[in-house]
């Protein structure tokens, strides 16, 4: 066993922390009430090769490991939650499909631009009618010729509206037991026929952008299938867990930072002619509050190091994002309840924090998806589906 | 263009001091390049970049202090020394003196930059002192370094106002803030930074004997400053107001 970041994670997270404090944090309110997609930030992320970090260099990554990436997610996330679920998106759902199961030629020509932070990506796999059950995707894509036409309508995808490619599932067909074939499609958003609307009106990580995408007879070369074409299902499922550690950290930074900002806030307020911080009620939501977030924060880590190890991280990346997801939501509701009425006032921050926080729950997953993949790893249920399938 | 950068490894400066039975407590403490230092590690890259060379950036301390080298070398210094003194008793500005005095005699050097002052003693003596023993130029608190040849123009920072002074090579200068804004390390810089040579040298490497290089000053007590107090607001017709703030002056806080 051994807790300690070897020194490049260190410098790292010292250099994305003092990135993240100088350059993100002060626009974080800003960001939230206008609903911009903070662009400039992302600009200067890539040139310091944040969105890039998991990747080989000879892709224009930087050649870091999954527990560097989930240190600066945590980083960014405390400063901003919309920025940090942004950046997660970018890299764990936009870019790492491209690594993971991308063709030499693909990950040059769509991967690289990607890594080096010269273009965000974006995945689209939610639809109106398909959710948690990702199965049963309708948006269809059909080959004609030596070309697929994509048909189908995508929604509460991020990034999209900034991104220049986003990953499209697509059902191709149907297996022997009738069930949907679901491939990957690499398309470029100025492909004739892609519409992405950014129109929604969220209730948190309102400076992340959120799109609708509608593919009217989109057609793509045929080149542009990612992946295998028949195990389309398993690799979206590979990429939502390493998506699930990046989301548990994100929601470990934004707690974080709530929680910075009620102990500070605790030990300056007086009543009673003495700090709150005095006070027992206050000591034991701060004594709970800082215990859950380490508790988060460690399983988030040994979650990215399994994976780090190719080891098998699905149960624990499932146990690190439910953990981290609801205890983020329980830690920025204290932190609004341990400044009172301020708390409530837009002004001091951690209402937006529990807004960006609710998010966490439910985005990559929601919390009853979680506890459906580690009771699926326990090995509930598969006699059912013996049964069904037999 | 061989340039050196003088580095130490300081307190956060966000980082509440404490003090115990006269030490200062640095446990659990983050540590930080020295912030005026890092404005000269900033300027040495961009000299280098402009003008060829290398930067090589020195630190006195102990083997804690590799931190600060290895992010030095992530911002782009091409390579890095450690000078141990921990088998220095009582060390102060004349041992760290002594040291960069041995190790700059076997170098060659064209510029050495280093931070105007450091932020936790604060003595300001190390770029003076070793200018003098190296028997070559100083200029302090310079805000803009334009080299041309082999001469360097210094816009130096004189309690608000400016100073130019141009300086025949090699020469000592240190930075003041506002010389530059210093970069973040780069995730690749990071990465490359762990191939990056970075010796460590003892005394021994530096034939230095240990009471040589022995500190001349005695630390005789250490205390933090009396915490301020809550102020008062004067009350009443204005020159009520101003009689009142005179005597004060005078009988309370004594300092008329």
């Amino acid at each position: 066993m051994n807790f300690e970041l070897t020194q490049e994670q260190q410098l790292l997270k010292d250099m994305v922390r003092d990135f993240a404090q100088n350059e993100i944090a002060p626009k974080a309110r800003e960001i939230d009430e206008t609903g911009e997609f903070p662009i400039d930030t992302f600009k200067k992320m890539g040139e310091l090769g944040l969105l890039g970090i998991p990747f080989s260099e000879e892709y224009g990554g930087s050649g870091g490991d999954t527990v560097s990436y989930s240190l600066a997610v945590e980083e960014i996330g405390r400063a901003c939650g919309s920025t940090g679920l942004s950046y997660a998106a970018a890299v764990s759902l936009g870019a790492s499909p491209l690594y993971y199961f991308g063709t030499e030629e693909q990950k040059q020509k769509y991967l690289v631009p990607l890594a080096s932070g010269e273009a965000l990506g974006s995945f689209g796999l939610t639809e109106p009618n398909a959710g948690s059950d990702a199965g049963g995707t309708q948006t269809k894509a059909v080959l004609d010729g030596d070309e697929y036409v994509i048909n189908g309508e995508k929604c509460w995808i991020t990034n999209a509206g900034f991104a220049k490619t986003v990953i499209v599932t697509a059902v191709t067909g149907k297996d022997a037991r009738g069930k949907n074939i679901i491939s990957a499609f690499i398309v470029p958003t100025d492909t004739p026929g892609f519409t992405i609307n950014s129109n929604y009106d969220k209730m948190g990580v309102r400076g992340s952008n959120t799109s609708e995408l509608i593919l009217e007879d989109v057609r793509v070369p045929k080149e542009n299938l990612l992946g295998d074409p028949e195990k389309g299902f398993k690799q979206f499922l590979y990429t939502l867990d390493g998506g699930r550690i990046s989301i548990a950290s994100l929601a470990v930074g934004i707690a974080q930072s709530a929680f910075d900002a009620a102990l500070a806030y605790s030990k300056e307020r007086k009543q009673f002619s003495q700090p709150i911080s005095n006070f027992q009620a206050i000591q034991f939501k701060l004594a709970d509050m800082s215990m859950e977030i380490e508790l988060a924060r460690n399983m988030v880590l040994k979650a990215a190091w399994l994976k780090d190890q190719g080891k098998k991280f699905t149960k624990e990346g499932a146990y690190a994002k439910l953990f981290a997801s609801e205890m983020a939501t329980r830690v920025c509701n204290q932190a609004i309840q341990i400044h009172g009425g301020y708390g409530y006032m837009k002004e001091y921050g951690v209402e937006r924090m529990l807004r960006d926080a609710k998010l966490m729950e439910i985005g990559e997953g929601t919390s009853e998806i979680q506890r459906l993949v580690i009771a699926r790893e326990l090995g509930c249920g598969e006699k059912k589906k013996a049964k069904v399938n037999g | 263009m061989n340039i050196y950068v003088l580095l130490k490894r300081t307190f956060d400066t966000e980082e509440k001091i404490e003090i115990e039975n006269g030490e200062i407590i640095d446990d659990g403490a983050e540590f930080i390049i020295n912030p005026y230092d890092e404005y000269a590690v900033e300027e040495a890259i961009q000299i280098r970049d402009e003008h060829g060379g290398e930067v090589s950036v020195v630190t006195v301390g102990d083997e804690e202090a590799e931190k600060q080298l290895r992010t030095a070398l992530a911002m782009g210094a091409d390579q890095a020394y450690l000078i141990e003194d921990e088998d220095i008793e009582n060390g102060d500005e004349y041992s760290t003196q002594e040291l960069l005095k041995a190790f700059f005699a076997e170098k060659e050097y064209d510029l050495i930059l280093g931070g105007n002052v450091a932020v936790d003693g604060g003595s300001g003596q190390i770029g003076p002192r070793l200018a003098d023993q190296l028997d070559i130029v100083h200029v302090t608190s310079a805000v803009d370094i334009t080299l041309e040849g082999n001469e360097a123009k210094v816009e130096r920072d004189v309690e608000g106002d400016q100073e130019i002074i141009s300086v025949s090579l090699p020469a000592l200068i240190t930075a003041q803030q506002g010389l530059n804004e210093p970069r973040y390390p780069s995730l690749p810089g990071i990465m490359k930074a762990k191939k990056k040579p970075l010796e460590t040298l003892d005394l021994d490497d530096l034939d230095v004997d240990e009471e040589d290089a022995e500190g001349k000053t005695k630390t005789v007590e250490r205390f933090l400053p009396p915490e301020k107090q809550a102020g008062r607001i004067l009350e009443g017709e204005v020159e009520g107001q101003v009689q009142e703030l005179v005597r004060l002056l005078k009988t309370d806080a004594k300092v008329l």
